[in-house]
């Protein structure tokens, strides 16, 4: 069972992972981003009946195979070989988005290089001169979801903020984020502004000075 | 026309045109038709479009293709990988055209050319460089982006069975795009690792109805 972290100091990315699944609503049918957003499926209680979609084609997606498990045939959108519960179903890649486009999935989670204070998402390009774009499914999520949640490090390892007034780095999708779970803080994107709803080993007054966002009480 | 079951590959991918746009199944490596591209790298067609999800990977099947410049342009959602070396020289030494879209309108844009649909309005992307210079429209409050169908010359498809008319079933996450894709080239080769007596699969099952199919090649063993 999933321990809530303490708040008395920022959270490690397992702890983050934990936060989002302690929101994820029970029964919910959910898409977890490749990276760091796989991670929640470990917090999410065994009894949470909650379905994993993965775009590549399949409901009701397994844990991760092992050794005589291995299947080429069954892989998740990371291309890491997955299980079948009972209750999984496939479908073609036309059904698959249009199950997300569609608006069905309740929740999605996605990894970010920058979120805006509108909800702006930027998570698929760095747009560097030698960088190879690739978008995957990220678009079709952010807009497709009836809830988009971020988990990310809320600054850069140089120590730029990643949550920023206007995105510079090319948009996923615009106004579709609603939630960011940071190591240092909650924050919900509302249309009157972004509000801190907790924060771990920081104080929103603190915030309030590292950020370029303003801040609701 | 039912489907045709060709003795092997190579007749399966006979008359391949150069300048071809061909649509080739798979996510990752499950659901590739590797037997089929093998046999188009020796086929020899060139200035080929390829639409696929992903840009190769490793060094065979579609990366053997590529290797071989036989490919002016890509069309996929997501070309770079940990794997994705042969596409990522290329298009860093200028040597191959890449068109990115967005894996959602990938799949549909392809369902639009299968089904008749002249082009569909979407939000995905609206908003974002992958939308530049296309035409949007305010439906209910939100952007939505016109987006025109791909249609293929040739659509070589992996399936698991086909039966002798060309009905096919896939197998587990390797179904991807095969279906759709079936239904949106001109020329649709299944490549398939059994093929069944008509009769012996069972019609509820069938994912990929046999009009679609025009050819079936059985998977060499490997």
């Amino acid at each position: 069972m999933t321990r809530v972290p303490t708040a008395e100091r920022p959270l490690g990315k397992h702890e983050i992972a934990a936060y989002v699944a302690r929101d994820i609503p029970r029964g919910a049918f959910v898409n977890l981003g490749i990276g760091r957003p796989t991670l929640v499926a470990d917090h999410l209680p065994a009894d949470s009946g909650v379905v994993l979609h993965t775009e590549n084609g399949m409901l009701h997606m397994g844990p991760a195979a092992q050794g005589a498990e291995i299947d080429p045939d069954l892989i998740n959108a990371g291309k890491i070989p997955v299980t079948e519960p009972p209750g999984a179903a496939y479908f073609h890649h036309a059904d698959s988005f249009a199950m997300m486009r569609g608006g069905h999935l309740d929740v999605c989670v996605l990894g970010a290089f920058q979120v805006s204070a509108a909800g702006d998402l930027a998570n698929w390009h760095t747009g560097e001169p030698d960088a190879i774009p690739a978008v995957g499914g990220a678009m079709d999520l952010a807009i497709g979801a009836k809830q988009v949640f971020v988990m990310m490090t809320l600054f850069t390892k140089t120590g730029a903020p990643k949550l920023v007034p206007d995105c510079t780095y090319p948009l996923t999708g615009r106004n579709c984020v609603d939630t960011v779970y940071t190591d240092l803080a909650v924050f919900d994107i509302a249309p009157e502004g972004v509000r801190v709803r907790e924060t771990f080993g920081t104080t929103p007054e603190d915030l309030a000075t590292r950020l370029d966002v303003p801040l609701l009480p | 026309m039912t489907a045709r079951v060709c003795a092997d590959a190579d007749e399966a991918v006979a008359g391949i045109e150069d300048g071809s746009t061909v649509l080739v199944s798979g996510f990752g490596m499950a659901g590739m038709p590797v037997g089929l591209i093998d046999a188009l790298v020796r086929q020899g067609a060139r200035d080929l479009t390829v639409v696929s999800n992903n840009a190769g990977n490793g060094d065979t099947g579609l990366a053997a293709l590529l290797a071989k410049r036989r490919v002016r342009k890509v069309v996929c959602s997501f070309p770079r990988q940990a794997d994705s070396h042969v596409f990522d020289a290329l298009y860093r030494a200028g040597e191959i055209e890449l068109e990115v879209v967005p894996q959602g309108n990938l799949a549909e844009r392809m369902r639009a050319a299968g089904a008749g649909i002249g082009a569909f309005f979407c939000p995905t992307g609206a908003g974002t460089l992958l939308a530049e210079g296309k035409e949007t429209r305010v439906i209910d409050g939100r952007t939505h982006v016109l987006e025109y169908p791909i249609k293929g010359d040739v659509a070589l498809v992996g399936a698991h069975r086909a039966d002798r008319m060309g009905n096919l079933v896939y197998r587990k996450t390797a179904r991807n795009f095969g279906p759709v894709m079936a239904t949106a080239a001109t020329t649709v080769i299944a490549q398939v690792r059994e093929i069944v007596d008509t009769g012996a699969i069972d019609p509820e099952t069938v994912v990929t109805p046999s009009i679609y199919v025009d050819r079936v090649v059985q998977e060499a063993a490997a």
